[in-house]
């Protein structure tokens, strides 16, 4: 079942915005990681604008709809994203990595609402997201934990453990969306430690997998309601591997190594501006 | 605050303790939930797992993600108690302790067992005498070592009111019972003197409080007063009782089996070097790894007897009164 023609256009608004509102950030301080929080934008766009069930006024609702973003250095994107679902306002989105700021370089979840739990060491928020599975099945809720993985951090061991585990325990209310840019801060995943073939690793510890072009909203849109649906008649835990594109959206950002950890300056900050009208 | 020894031969572990007491408390608070890794048989785990196996959560060999896996449990109203070997569940897994659960203030226990030498057989890859330097230097980790069974069971109900992470170190072998349940009371953040004299502090830890308990015989044979101090909690430390005690003796010996570096010891002589310079003696693990052997040969061999606390004792009272 694909998006509405009208949800379909307003997600599309929102990715465009998302993007300049990274760029913007990450310019102000010279300082962040734009590459990966733009190839995520349509993935973070669908689950909060069109997935999930979530009161911004209530972060800490026990049986909400749980986002972990496990690749903790996507900041630019989550802090936009949660400013725009409305968990605060974010007219200060500018001091991001500023002293004093509550938008830290990588997620801490003491200072920004709607930060599920603090991540930036890469290989943990998928631990965590097995726990809050878990415990949202102890409790007998009928609400789905999301995690979003970078493809990277698949080269820590934690990552796997986790993944074995979320297979053994069954853990049919999790949904994990690879975001397969294909690069890492070295360079091409495949040069500096092969990850390939993905969707069979995950296969082998039990779950169930999809891949998707990662920036066409209604294949990811379609993917997430299909583990909705396997999950709860499975009981298996779902995987999205999202085929993305690093700097997706800005011709000379586009996969680029260089642009996972590094600004653009005013200039480059302008051209691509332009580029997102 | 003070509390009495008790005399009994009977010879508990701590690991035993906190087992029996984690199958109690999961009768009286339904929220609390346990994970291990594969040990539950060792860190004796398995009583809670019996009772409650919905509850219980075997993580396999994987101590990281356990740890993870709790921090996430306790955002849904869980208080999750995670047990493995210290040297895994501090060791390990240290940097998810760091970042996945303090940094978020998590509500995690971490229960550890086997700690410190008296892991005997099994030798150095598993006796950890680093686990209270690197736990205790993490902010807003709470560190706790039990001296005996008494102690362990009282701790482990304690631990699951207070609400933030807490580190808890227990051992293997079989440690002499101390305190009386019925009249010892355990709080975090209160080490107490429970023989006291006026000739020397002598601080210790985990079981060393026995060994100190016996020095203290050995000093009264020679005249000599040596205060006895159990300092359970490693952190927050107790810094009025440490004061109060040196105030009025002049020195101190600390005792632990852990690394003499960045354990109790050190944490005792940075608040006296800060607050009331005195002379100070570290009995512990002189920096070096262990070795199989039985847990008591093992504590002898490197030093933790209550011969050289003994010694200790004098050398600190001399460099004090000349």
């Amino acid at each position: 079942m694909p998006l509405t023609e009208k949800k379909h256009k307003e997600l599309t608004e929102i990715c465009k915005d998302l993007r300049k509102t990274i760029l913007k950030m990450v310019n102000a301080q010279a300082s962040g990681h734009p590459g990966g929080s733009m190839s995520a934008c349509e993935i973070a766009a669908v689950l909060y604008f069109a997935v999930m069930n979530y009161d911004p006024k209530n972060p800490e609702k026990p049986d909400r709809d749980r986002l972990v973003v496990s690749k903790g250095h996507a900041t630019p994107l989550v802090y936009s994203i949660l400013a725009k679902a409305g968990y605060f306002k974010g007219d200060d989105l500018l001091t991001f990595r500023q002293l004093g700021s509550p938008y830290q370089g990588h997620t801490d979840r003491l200072r920004v609402p709607g930060v599920e739990t603090s991540t930036g060491s890469l290989g943990q928020g998928s631990t965590f997201a097995v726990g809050a599975a878990l415990g949202s099945r102890l409790n007998k809720f009928k609400n789905r934990i999301y995690l979003l993985q970078s493809d990277g951090e698949l080269q820590e061991g934690s990552s796997w453990e986790a993944i074995m585990s979320a297979g053994h325990y069954h853990l049919g209310n999790l949904t994990a969306i690879v975001d397969r840019n294909r690069i890492q801060l070295d360079g091409w995943t495949e040069e500096t430690m092969a990850l390939e073939p993905i969707g069979k690793k995950y296969e082998a510890f039990n779950w169930h997998v999809q891949e998707v072009d990662g920036h066409n909203l209604n294949e990811i849109y379609d993917a997430i309601l299909k583990t909705q649906e396997i999950g709860q008649k499975e009981n298996k835990p779902c995987v999205i591997i999202a085929h993305t594109i690093k700097g997706k959206g800005v011709s000379f950002m586009e996969d680029q190594v260089k642009w996972h950890g590094v600004a653009p300056n005013d200039e480059e900050l302008a051209k691509a501006l332009k580029e997102l009208v | 605050m003070g509390a009495t020894v008790v005399e009994s031969k009977e010879m508990i572990a701590t690991r035993v303790a906190y087992g029996k007491a984690l199958a109690e408390l999961g009768k009286e608070n339904p929220n609390v939930v346990v994970l291990d890794a594969d040990l539950c048989g060792s860190t004796q785990t398995k009583f809670f797992a019996k009772e409650f196996p919905d509850r219980f959560f075997n993580m396999g060999i994987a101590e990281q993600n356990m740890i993870g896996v709790a921090a996430g449990l306790s955002t849904c109203g869980k208080i999750p108690f995670a047990s493995s070997f210290a040297m895994f569940a501090a060791g390990r897994a240290w940097e998810f302790v760091r970042n996945a659960v303090c940094h978020n203030k998590f509500n995690v226990k971490i229960c550890a067992t086997h700690a410190g030498l008296t892991v005997g057989e099994d030798g150095a890859s598993h006796q950890i005498i680093e686990d209270l330097a690197i736990m205790r230097v993490i902010p807003g980790m709470t560190v706790i070592v039990p001296a005996d069974a008494t102690e362990a069971k009282l701790a482990t109900f304690e631990i699951a009111k207070f609400v933030g992470p807490v580190y808890m170190r227990l051992g293997r072998s079989n440690v002499p019972v101390l305190f009386d349940e019925k009249d010892y009371k355990f709080e975090i953040g209160k080490a107490q003197v429970i023989k006291p004299g006026i000739d020397v502090s002598i601080f210790a830890c985990g079981v060393m409080v026995s060994r100190a308990l016996w020095a203290q015989e050995l000093l009264q044979k020679e005249g000599i007063s040596a205060e006895i101090i159990n300092v359970s909690t490693i952190k927050p430390l107790d810094k009025e009782t440490i004061l109060a005690s040196v105030r009025k003796t002049g020195c101190a010996v600390t005792c632990e089996e852990h690394n003499v570096i960045a354990g109790l010891g050190d944490a005792i002589a940075g608040i006296l070097s800060e607050e009331l310079p005195s002379p100070l003696k570290k009995i512990g693990v002189m920096d070096t790894f262990g070795q199989s052997g039985k847990g008591d040969e093992l504590l002898i061999h490197y030093g933790l007897s209550k011969e050289k606390i003994a010694e200790a004792a004098k050398e600190v009272i001399k460099k004090t009164k000349g």
